[in-house]
């Protein structure tokens, strides 16, 4: 092992920075003579505009611009685009309905963008807003899955009769059918997922350049994908050619899948920049994000299973409403669909799966990919119906599972839902998170509580994910409308150091160290003379981002094949100079020895041979050390896990306490065990926010949105988190040379239906059988209530 | 925020002068109402006359039968005051459940009281001890201060100096926080001074409020055991999305039967 080599636990390179506040994020960029934008956003969740006056704003103080949905359209700018197309059930295509960046004569959620107020100082541009008189008209709307598709619900859109997206479906109705009809026995549950709002640390801002001499434009921007925002900004919205368009995304305080998607602020500023001739800078605060940043999760799903007396799974039938917000945002359809119904198999041989999803649109912020994307909530739906069954049967929790999980020889495994899972081990996570949760001295303790008239329960969640993505052939047959390779750029520069250009966007992963820790393990360069390079078009080749626990697994291996070119191209130049066949060349340490030898030169000099070609061979060789790749995965990864949450529940409040949790996790290779602790960690509180403090709430009469702010907005803090018991279990990534598998989601995916699962386990002995998610103390109470009613 | 002139007077006479010649003008203590207000554009004073630096509203001055705790006097001050905890524990741990500490380190007692927030944690003691409210102009009981949501007795322009809390021979605070915001949902301030056994509720209702029947409850008998069956209507009492009035009431016997045995009963 190198010394700061793969698998040692390396201090955060980027960490100094960032503890010393000099980290530099897109709000601490200004721009010579720059104008500060303000959004004006809906008021309403739905109304038509009849009018927009503007005058009064333009005439105030400080104000340089005011522009409507009206301007743009004239300029001839395009709607936001979305990335993945899915399809009816009878082939035809989703509804697909423009999403502009202001609108022009509808609103369609509190917090759409009405109009834009460019001012020399961001109050000024504020003050300007209120003097815009906008006529609406009021319209009826509709906020919530059951109501969207209730008989004479208000229309969303026109376009989609029944607010209905699309009527998607994904398996074997008749193969799962025949199952329940010889099934000695079917459990079935009802559950929510409830929506979600991200929360970053740092709240979006973007800021907008133009140089007329040389007609380039710059958009700095809060992004986890700047490459992707540049193809879509430039060639679906503003028209401008990629080469003229320069996409930053510096240091980002934390992103969670929310900063994924392509705003609509990204594309006002940039257009408006050329507008004004000045560079145009765009900052949410808080409440801002709650109403424009996507949100997550938000489904209702009814799932039935059935079984055998001896309790196998025979066939999986869901039925799900998911809720896509006002517009499809960027990835927005594949996330209930492709994400979600395909991982309903989880870590369980069930034969037979078949889920209808039918996704609407409502008056909210739209949803997208949030922490996990589609898996958490098929995690959490398969998890809480599997412990329901093993309740109702009698089976146990642990047996249950036992009994149908995938057995580790039987891999690859192809799933009735798409998906063919390389390699795992179930049954090893899941014993060594009943190992270390002392599952078996459980009862000891809930006695124990139960003396001090508290309720104890303990709850298991094995999960599967689906990451790396994604093969791009894979995907582009489920309807995505990009690739999803990777691109790596090794530089190594005449003294010997490394410089890294990567694709991939680190905003609190730690990229910066671990894809560092990956050179020093293949050419045995120190550590510190090894930088990483992120998140701008104009330095990096090309790049499809982060999110999907891909940056690893798809980044860290076009990084690992560009590293194999520098090695072979090395070993050519170490032969010429050590007058050897390049086939007898060993590379290892830092040095280049012909094999069974004491003749070596090192990296360096093989560097500077390179770069200073004076001994060179020019006749086979270019000059220089620097190689490029671009990787597409074979297959998704398939991390997986067994989470145990042991909780306490006061009976007299309702209020539920988290007191043990254990992960046990299969994330394949581990780079750095440190950064996959946190961020473990990490998911892991976010799942608990989920399961029992994050709800976003909204006024089913009016629209708004009531949990706008952290007062209403429950987010986890740290006193509501006991003490992580983390661990893992390693089967490898079967293909990928690295052998990894992605961390980063794994989290909040496990983490939430464990949680629940502890929570009804608490409750069972008093006969509550289920509880609403989030469990909050007043919904734990009157469960307890109604039970003993 | 919209712009605002900002004053710091050092005297009391200075700030009633600038309070009273802007129409507009508004007090700021701690601030940790009014100015997230103003930042939401939901208050536009055109004045804010800071009275944080006037030395008549510092300070904590305990005697054998008082502890009286100046309005500027921060909750951290307060939480962390060997005097106070020695004279009354039950106020030092109430002040240090308030917020979190940027709020105990900015927020200060006056503030706290001047806004009457329903879900405020200072009223619950204000009233559970049977304080007595010392303005630039009068004195009030605590019993007469508290007139409903963001309702007191204050008359415009009247200026919280100090609040007189007497000692108590037990005295417990118990909440029930908001798990967002760590607001009181409900807390309940249980003491017996000289005068006899409070009972007083924040959180709860439109302001805090008194229970005579658990108060005479427990005047028979200083125990937990003594409140049940002691319900409070829930009619009265505030529902919004983290707990229903319901909740609230039964959250209000709940919390109470704390304090009691928190106080040795």
């Amino acid at each position: 092992m190198a010394e700061n080599g793969i698998g040692v636990a390396v201090r955060r390179k980027e960490d100094r920075r960032f503890i010393t506040g000099a980290g530099r994020y897109t709000d601490d960029i200004n721009r010579p003579d720059q104008l500060y934008a303000y959004i004006l956003r809906s008021p309403l969740a739905h109304a038509r505009i009849n009018a927009i006056e503007t005058a009064a704003a333009l005439a105030a103080p400080g104000v340089v611009a005011v522009f409507t949905g009206a301007d743009m359209a004239a300029d001839g700018v395009g709607g936001l685009p979305c990335g993945w197309g899915v399809a009816n059930k009878d082939g035809s295509p989703m509804v697909e309905p423009t999403h502009p960046c202001m609108v022009v004569d509808r609103v369609r959620y509190v917090g759409d963008q009405v109009a834009t107020v460019l001012a020399r100082t961001r109050a000024a541009a504020k003050d300007a807003a209120e003097l815009i008189e906008v006529d609406y008209e009021e319209l009826p709307s509709v906020t919530d899955i059951h109501s969207a598709t209730a008989d004479d619900a208000p229309l969303v859109w026109d376009e989609a009769p029944g607010n209905v997206c699309y009527d998607w479906a994904i398996g074997d109705a008749r193969a799962v059918d025949a199952a329940f009809e010889k099934a000695d026995r079917v459990v079935s549950i009802d559950v929510v997922n409830n929506r979600l709002i991200p929360n970053a640390m740092e709240p979006r801002a973007a800021i907008g350049e133009y140089d007329e001499a040389t007609g380039d434009y710059t958009l700095y921007t809060t992004s986890q994908n700047p490459h992707v925002i540049r193809l879509l900004m430039g060639a679906y919205v503003l028209g401008i050619p990629e080469h003229k368009l320069r996409v930053v995304a510096p240091d980002v305080g934390g992103g969670f899948g929310s900063k994924i998607f392509h705003y609509a602020e990204e594309a006002i500023v940039t257009w408006a920049a050329k507008r004004v001739g000045r560079p145009v800078k765009w900052t949410a605060d808080r409440s801002e994000s709650f109403i424009s940043d996507a949100h997550g999760r938000d489904h209702v799903s009814h799932a039935e299973l059935a079984l055998s007396d001896e309790g196998d799974f025979l066939a999986l039938r869901v039925r799900t409403r998911a809720n896509l917000g006002a517009y499809l945002s960027t990835f927005a359809p594949s996330v209930p669909t492709y994400l979600y119904a395909t991982l309903l198999a989880g870590t369980y041989k069930t034969p037979a799966i078949y889920a209808e999803v039918k996704s609407v649109f409502t008056n909210t912020v739209p949803v997208d990919a949030y922490r996990g994307a589609g898996r958490p909530e098929a995690s959490y739906l398969l998890e809480r119906l599997v412990d329901k069954a093993a309740r109702v049967t009698g089976i146990g929790p642990i047996e249950l599972r036992r009994r149908n999980f995938i057995d580790p020889d039987s891999f690859p495994y192809q799933t009735p839902v798409a998906l063919e899972y390389d390699t795992g081990d179930y049954d090893a996570c899941l014993a060594k998170a009943l190992e270390i949760a002392d599952y078996a001295g459980f009862d000891r303790r809930r006695k124990e509580s139960a003396e001090r008239g508290k309720l104890r329960g303990i709850g298991i969640a094995t999960y599967i994910e689906a990451c790396g993505i994604a093969p791009s052939n894979v995907a582009g047959a489920l309807g995505a409308r990009a690739g999803l390779y990777e691109v790596g750029t090794i530089r190594v520069n005449p003294t010997g150091s490394v410089t890294v250009l990567t694709g991939s966007h680190s905003h609190g992963q730690g990229h910066e160290t671990t894809f560092a820790q990956l050179v020093t393990e293949a050419l045995g360069v120190d550590i510190d003379n090894v930088d990483v390079v992120h998140g701008d078009t104009a330095k990096i080749p090309f790049g499809m981002g982060t999110y999907g626990s891909r940056s690893l697994a798809v980044g860290g291996m076009a990084l690992m094949a560009a590293l194999d070119k520098v090695k072979a191209k090395s070993k050519k130049i170490a032969a010429h100079l050590l007058e050897a066949s390049d086939e007898d060349i060993e590379f290892k340490d830092g040095k280049l020895t012909v094999a069974g030898t004491d003749r070596s030169v090192s990296f360096g000099e093989v560097a500077l041979a390179a770069y200073v070609p004076h001994n060179y061979p020019l006749d086979i060789l270019e000059p220089g050390l620097e190689e490029t790749a671009f990787y597409d995965p074979k297959n998704f990864t398939f991390p997986a896990g067994c989470h145990i949450a042991e909780v306490e529940i006061d009976p007299d409040t309702g209020v539920t306490e988290v007191l043990n949790f254990v992960a046990a996790d299969d994330f394949g290779r581990i780079v750095n065990p440190m950064i996959v602790e946190g961020q473990v960690h990490g998911g892991v509180v976010q799942g608990i926010g989920q399961a029992l403090y994050e709800q976003c709430v909204y006024d089913p009469e009016s629209g708004q949105l009531l949990t706008g702010s952290m007062m209403d907005y429950c987010m986890p803090k740290a006193d509501n988190v006991p003490r992580l018991e983390v661990a893992t279990n390693t089967t490898l990534c079967t293909h990928n040379a690295l052998g990894v598998k992605g961390a980063g989601e794994a989290g909040a995916i496990g983490a939430t239906p464990a949680v629940i699962n502890a929570v009804v386990d608490a409750l069972s002995g008093i006969g509550v059988d289920d509880v609403p998610i989030p469990a909050t103390p007043e919904r734990v109470w009157q469960a307890i209530r109604q039970a003993a009613a | 925020m919209y712009e605002f002139n900002y004053h710091r007077p050092t005297t009391l006479a200075e700030a009633k002068t600038l309070l009273e010649s802007n129409a507009d003008a508004k007090l700021v203590s701690g601030g940790m109402t009014l100015l997230p207000t103003m930042k939401l554009r939901l208050a536009r004073p055109t004045d804010l006359v800071d009275i944080g630096n006037i030395r008549d509203l510092g300070g904590i001055r305990v005697d054998a039968k008082n502890v009286e705790v100046g309005a500027a006097v921060r909750h951290a001050e307060v939480a962390s005051s060997a005097d106070v905890r020695k004279a009354i524990p039950a106020l030092s741990d109430l002040a240090g459940l308030i917020g979190d500490p940027q709020v105990r380190n900015r927020g200060t007692l006056g503030g706290s009281i001047a806004n009457s927030d329903p879900a405020a944690d200072y009223p619950a003691a204000v009233l559970g001890l049977g304080a007595t409210i010392r303005t630039d102009r009068r004195e009030i009981a605590a019993d007469d201060y508290f007139l409903g949501m963001f309702e007191t007795a204050l008359e415009p322009g009247e200026i919280v100096v100090a609040v007189r809390f007497p000692r108590a021979k037990r005295a417990a605070y118990a909440k029930f926080p908001n798990p967002a915001s760590r607001y009181a949902v409900v807390g309940v301030f249980v003491a017996e001074t000289g005068a006899g056994i409070r009972v007083a509720v924040t959180g709860a209702g439109a302001c805090a409020f008194r229970v005579p029947e658990m108060e005479t409850a427990l005047g028979r008998k200083f125990a937990a055991d003594s409140l049940d069956g002691i319900e409070v209507d829930a009619a009265e009492l505030n529902g919004d999305l983290h707990a229903s009035p319901e909740y609230r009431a039964h959250l209000v016997g709940v919390m109470a039967r704390r304090a009691v045995s928190a106080a040795g009963g």
